[in-house]
C-alpha cells in the first residue's frame, strides 16, 4: 500500500498542477505535495509493518505482467532520496521565476512520480513503463525552460536514452521468453536459467541502456551538453536521483539476473569506468562554466560507483548503497549553489566570479563544506561511501583502485579551484554588488550541509536501511 | 448513400447519413459477433465469417467512425460530388469486410479491387490540383499492374493445385495440402502473390507508389487510406500467407526478413529528411507496414494475431487524429507546426498523444502495440537481429515524430488554421485519451476478441 501511495501522491498532485497558474501558487503547491510525500515516505517506511511494502494488483493477466511494487532496502533508500530530495529542490529555487510556473512544477511532479516508480517496481514491463515515464517530463522540462542550445541538447539525450530502453526492451522479451511461468515478475525473471552462453546477449542489452543513463564512459557524451542546458531545478533532479536510477537498476536487475555475464565481463567495464573516472575529472579541471563542471564531477562519482558495483564484495556493494544516498544529497547541495549564483549574478562562468566569500559569507562556509564533501574528506558522508567503494576496488585489483584513487586527487584539483575561483580571489565586476544566498536556498543547503556531517560521522543508520538488499545480493552471487 | 447525392445537396445533411450509416455497420458487425442476429445468405463457402474476422471489421468500423467525426467536414470541402466521397468509402468498407472473412484466392482477388478502385477515384477527386491527378494516375497505374500480377499468381496456384484454396468453413488452408503435383507453379505463384501484397501494403521494395500518392491525395482520404485500407491489406496479407509459408520451406524466411529490413529502413531513414509534414507521415506508414509484418513473421501465434489487432488499431487511431490535426493547418512543412501549442493547445496536444503513439512510447496504445509484435516475433523463435535491428530503427523514427513535437512547443511562429469547432476539439481529446486508455489497459480492446 505504502509504494502505491508513493507513486499517486506526486502524480495527481502534478496532474492538477497543471491548472495553477500563479507562480507563488504553483511553488507552494509543488512544496506541500512534496512534502507530503516525504511524510507518507518516512512513516511508511519506518513505521508502517513490512506487509504494507508491498502491493500487487493484475494489470494483463494474458501477457504476465503484475502491478507489482514493492519496497526493500535499496528502494527504501532510493524513495527517500526522490523525497528528501523533491523539498529541498522546490524550497531552493522558490526564488526562481518560470513562465506557465504551474505547468513546469507539474511537470517536475510527475517526474518524482515515474522516479518512485523506478524504484519500486517489481516487474519488469512495469519497470520499464516507469523508466520511459520518468524521461517524458524531463524532455518537456528541458527543452522548454532550458538554456539555449536546449532543443538540439535535449532531442539527442532523449534518443539516446530512449535507443538504450528500446534494447533493453529487447532484452526484457528474451528473458520472458525463458521464464518458466511466462511472467514479467522480477522473481521469475531471476529465476530463469539461463544458460552462460545465452546470459551474454541480454546482459549487454540491459547494460547498455543502463550505461547510457549513468552515464559511463564513452556513452556519456549527452550528459554535460543536458545538464547544462537543462533549467537548474531540473538538473538537480537529473543528477541527483535519475542516475541512481542506472545504477539501482544494474543492481536489481543486471546482477541477479546475469550473474555469469557479470562476472565475465566485470573487468572490463571496471576499467571503463576507472577510465570514465579519470577522463572526466581531467576535463572537469578545465572547465569554465559551473554547471559542466559539476556535470562532469558527478561522472566520475558515478564512475566510481559502477565500478564498485562490478568489483563486487561486501564492503563495495554496502558502499555503493550509502554512496548513492550521500551522492545524491551532496551533489543536489552543489546544483543549489549554482543555481543560486546564476540566478543572483547572471554568470556561470569561473572567469568572471571571485571574491565571493567577501559578499556572502555563508554561502561561503555552505560552499566550502559541500566542496569537502564532493572531494570526499573524512567527516562528510561522501568519505564513508568512498572508503567501502574503495576497499570493494581494492580487493579486486590492487591496480584499479590505484588508478581510481588517481581521480581523488584530481577531484580536489577542481573543486577546490572552483572554490578558489568563486569565493577568494579579487571581487569581480560581476560580483561587486553581490548579496548573500537568498534564505530558502540558505536553509536547504543548511538541512544538506547538517546531513552531510552528520552522515559522515554516523552513517549507520544508512547501512542499516540497505543492508538487506546488500545481503541479497551476495546470496546470489 | 450514393443516392442520398440526388435528393439533397446539403453537405451537412449527407455528411450526417455517412456517420450514421458507418454507426449502423459497426452495430450490425458487433451483432454478428455475438450471434444476436444475422443475415444467413449461402454464399457457397466463399466468405467465412470468423470471430477475428468480425472483430477486425469492428476496428474498421469504428475507426471510419472517428474518421468521419474527425474529418466528415473537411471531406465535403474537397469537391461538388458531396455525397459520391462517402459512398466511395462504404464501398471501400465493403472491401475490407471482403477482405476480413475471405475464403479463397478469388474472393481475395475481388475484395482486393473493390478497395483499390474507390480509392483511385477519391485520389484524384481534387480535379483542379495537378498533384491529385497525377497521384491517382500513378495509383490507377499502379495498382492495375499489381492486380494484374496478382491475378497471375493467383492463375499458377490454381493451376497447381486445382482449387481456390478454399475448405468448407475452416479459411484459407487448404491449399497446402494439394501441392504435390506442380511445385514450381504453385511457389511461382505464392512469390507473385506475395509481390502483389506487399505493393497493397506498400511493403518494401513494392512501396514507390506511397509516398507520391499519399502526397498527392487530398489529406482527408490520405488519413482514410493510410489507415484503415493499409490495416485491411495488411491482415489480408496475413490470412493469406499464414499458412502458405510452408510451400517456400525456409526461404519464406529470408524473403519476410529481407521485406521487413527494408521496409524499416528505407520507411524510417527517408521520412528522416522529409521536410512536409505529410510527406513525412506517409514514410512513415511504411515504416510502420514494416512493424506490422512482423505480426506475418509469427502468424502462427496467438500474441502476434492479437499483436495485429491492436497494432491496426492503435496505428488507425494516433494517424487519423494527426492527419485531422494536419488537415486543419494550412502549411504543411515543419515550420507550419511552429508555436501550434500556444495558439491551438488542444490541437497540439492531440498530436502529441498521437505522436507518442506511433513513436511507441509507454502509455500510449503504440507501445503494447510494438510489444506485442515484438513478442510474437521472439517467441516464434525469430533471429534476435532482426527484433534488435527494428528496435533501433524505431528510435529513429522517435526522431522524425519528435520533430513535429519540438516545431509545436518549442518554436516560435504563428500557424494558419482553418476554423475548428468546438466538437472537434471535443472529439480530438477522446481519442486521445482512447489511445491513453489503450496504453495503459489494452485488454479493454482484446477481451472482446475472446468473451
Amino acid at each position: 500500500m505504502i509504494p502505491v501511495l508513493l507513486l499517486f501522491i506526486p502524480l495527481v498532485a502534478g496532474i492538477l498542477g497543471f491548472f495553477i497558474k500563479e507562480q507563488k501558487a504553483a511553488s507552494n503547491w509543488a512544496i506541500v505535495a512534496s512534502v507530503v510525500t516525504l511524510i507518507t515516505a518516512i512513516v511508511g517506511i519506518y513505521a508502517m509493518p513490512a506487509s504494507m511494502h508491498q502491493f500487487e494488483a493484475t494489470w494483463l493477466p494474458s501477457i504476465g505482467a503484475n502491478f507489482s511494487v514493492a519496497l526493500d532496502g535499496m528502494s527504501k533508500m532510493l524513495v527517500l532520496l526522490t523525497a528528501i530530495s523533491m523539498p529541498l529542490i522546490f524550497i531552493a529555487t522558490r526564488n526562481n521565476n518560470y513562465s506557465n510556473p504551474g505547468v513546469f512544477y507539474a511537470l517536475m511532479l510527475l517526474a518524482q512520480s515515474g522516479l518512485i516508480g523506478v524504484f519500486i517496481s517489481m516487474d519488469a514491463l512495469l519497470f520499464y513503463f516507469f523508466w520511459e515515464l520518468a524521461l517524458i517530463p524531463v524532455y518537456f522540462l528541458s527543452s522548454i525552460w532550458g538554456g539555449e542550445k536546449r532543443i538540439a541538447v535535449t532531442f539527442k539525450f532523449f534518443i539516446y536514452t530512449f535507443l538504450g530502453s528500446l534494447l533493453m526492451l529487447v532484452g526484457i522479451l528474451y528473458v520472458y521468453m525463458h521464464t518458466k511461468d511466462h511472467s514479467f515478475a522480477w522473481s521469475s525473471f531471476t529465476n530463469t536459467d539461463l544458460l552462460s552462453g545465452q546470459e551474454t546477449l541480454p546482459f549487454f542489452l540491459f547494460f547498455i541502456a543502463f550505461a547510457i543513463k549513468m552515464p559511463i564512459f564513452p556513452l556519456h557524451t549527452w550528459q554535460p551538453d543536458a545538464y547544462e542546458q537543462a533549467p537548474t531545478a531540473t538538473t538537480m533532479v537529473l543528477s541527483g536521483v535519475m542516475v541512481k536510477m542506472g545504477l539501482f537498476a544494474v543492481i536489481r536487475w543486471v546482477l541477479p539476473l546475469f550473474p555469469v555475464a557479470t562476472s565475465t565481463f566485470a573487468m572490463p567495464i571496471v576499467i571503463l569506468s576507472v577510465v570514465g573516472m579519470i577522463y572526466a575529472s581531467l576535463i572537469a579541471i578545465k572547465q569554465d562554466d559551473i554547471k559542466r563542471l559539476i556535470a562532469y564531477s558527478s561522472i566520475a562519482h558515478i564512475g566510481l560507483m559502477a565500478a564498485a558495483i562490478f568489483a563486487g564484495g561486501t564492503l563495495g556493494l554496502q558502499g555503493v548503497q550509502v554512496q548513492m544516498f550521500n551522492h545524491g544529497i551532496n551533489v543536489i547541495g552543489l546544483w543549489i549553489l549554482a543555481n543560486a549564483i546564476e540566478s543572483t549574478l547572471g554568470t556561470r562562468k569561473l572567469s568572471e566570479l571571485g571574491g565571493l566569500a567577501t559578499k556572502a559569507p555563508t554561502m561561503a562556509i555552505l560552499f566550502v563544506v559541500l566542496a569537502f564533501a564532493n572531494i570526499a574528506l573524512p567527516l562528510t558522508n561522501a568519505f564513508i561511501g568512498e572508503f567501502l567503494l574503495f576497499n570493494g576496488l581494492f580487493q579486486y585489483n590492487i591496480w584499479v583502485a590505484a588508478a581510481a584513487g588517481v581521480s581523488i586527487i584530481l577531484g580536489a584539483i577542481y573543486t577546490l579551484q572552483m572554490v578558489q575561483k568563486v569565493l577568494f580571489g579579487e571581487v569581480s565586476d560581476v560580483t561587486a554588488n553581490a548579496a548573500e544566498i537568498n534564505c530558502y536556498s540558505k536553509w536547504v543547503l543548511i538541512v544538506i550541509v547538517i546531513a552531510v556531517i552528520a552522515l559522515g560521522v554516523y552513517p549507520q543508520p544508512l547501512i542499516d536501511l540497505t543492508k538487506d538488499s546488500v545481503n541479497a545480493l551476495l546470496v546470489i552471487k | 448513400m450514393m443516392f442520398s447525392g440526388i435528393f439533397t445537396t446539403n453537405k451537412t445533411i449527407i455528411k450526417n447519413i455517412a456517420t450514421v450509416g458507418v454507426l449502423v455497420l459497426l452495430a450490425a458487425n458487433l451483432m454478428e459477433m455475438n450471434n444476436l442476429f444475422s443475415f444467413d445468405i449461402n454464399t457457397h463457402d466463399l466468405i467465412v465469417t470468423q470471430r477475428y474476422g468480425l472483430f477486425f471489421n469492428c476496428i474498421a468500423y469504428g475507426a471510419t467512425f472517428i474518421y468521419l467525426l474527425l474529418s466528415a467536414s473537411d471531406i465535403t470541402e474537397v469537391g461538388i460530388n458531396v455525397a459520391e466521397y462517402f459512398a466511395l468509402i462504404f464501398f471501400v468498407l465493403c472491401g475490407v469486410a471482403i477482405l476480413s472473412s475471405f475464403n479463397g484466392l478469388l474472393m481475395l482477388f475481388i475484395g482486393v479491387e473493390i478497395l483499390s478502385i474507390p480509392l483511385y477515384i477519391l485520389t484524384g477527386s481534387d480535379k483542379r490540383n495537378l498533384k491529385s491527378n497525377e497521384a491517382s494516375l500513378k495509383y490507377f497505374l499502379m495498382g492495375a499492374f499489381s492486380t494484374g500480377v496478382m491475378l497471375m499468381g493467383i492463375a499458377l496456384m490454381y493451376g497447381a493445385t486445382g482449387n481456390f484454396g478454399m475448405v468448407h468453413g475452416v479459411g484459407l488452408r487448404g491449399v497446402v495440402t494439394v501441392s504435390q503435383q506442380a511445385p514450381y507453379l504453385l511457389v511461382a505463384g505464392v512469390l507473385l502473390l506475395f509481390a502483389s501484397m506487399s505493393f497493397k501494403v506498400s511493403a518494401a521494395p513494392f512501396h514507390f507508389w506511397t509516398p507520391d500518392v499519399y502526397d498527392g491525395a487530398p489529406s482527408v482520404f490520405t488519413s482514410f487510406m493510410s489507415t484503415i485500407v493499409k490495416a485491411a491489406g495488411m491482415l489480408a496479407f496475413i490470412r493469406v500467407f499464414e499458412n502458405l509459408y510452408t510451400v517456400l520451406g525456409p526461404t519464406w524466411h529470408i524473403i519476410v526478413d529481407f521485406a521487413i529490413v527494408a521496409t524499416l529502413l528505407i520507411g524510417n531513414i527517408t521520412a528522416v529528411f522529409q521536410q512536409s509534414v505529410k510527406r513525412m507521415l506517409a514514410y512513415s506508414s511504411i515504416a510502420q507496414a514494416g512493424f506490422m509484418l512482423f505480426a506475418l513473421y509469427a502468424s502462427n501465434t496467438e500474441i502476434a494475431k492479437e499483436g495485429m489487432l491492436l497494432y491496426a488499431a492503435a496505428y488507425s487511431l494516433a494517424t487519423i487524429s494527426i492527419f485531422a490535426v494536419l488537415i486543419k493547418l494550412q502549411d504543411y512543412t515543419l515550420d507550419g507546426f511552429n508555436g501550434l501549442a500556444k495558439k491551438e493547445p488542444v490541437l497540439a496536444f492531440a498530436a502529441t498523444v498521437s505522436l507518442l503513439s506511433l513513436s511507441g512510447i509507454p502509455l500510449t496504445a503504440g507501445f503494447f502495440a510494438k510489444y506485442y509484435v515484438l513478442a510474437g516475433a521472439m517467441q516464434a523463435g525469430g533471429a534476435l537481429w532482426l527484433i534488435i535491428v527494428a528496435v533501433i530503427l524505431a528510435a529513429v523514427s522517435v526522431y522524425y515524430y519528435f520533430r513535429v513535437i519540438q516545431a509545436m512547443y518549442f518554436k516560435e511562429g504563428d500557424p494558419q488554421t482553418l476554423p475548428i469547432t468546438g466538437g472537434f476539439k471535443v472529439a480530438l481529446i477522446a481519442v486521445a485519451a482512447f489511445i491513453v486508455i489503450l496504453g495503459i489497459w489494452p485488454s479493454a480492446l482484446l477481451s472482446w476478441l475472446y468473451f
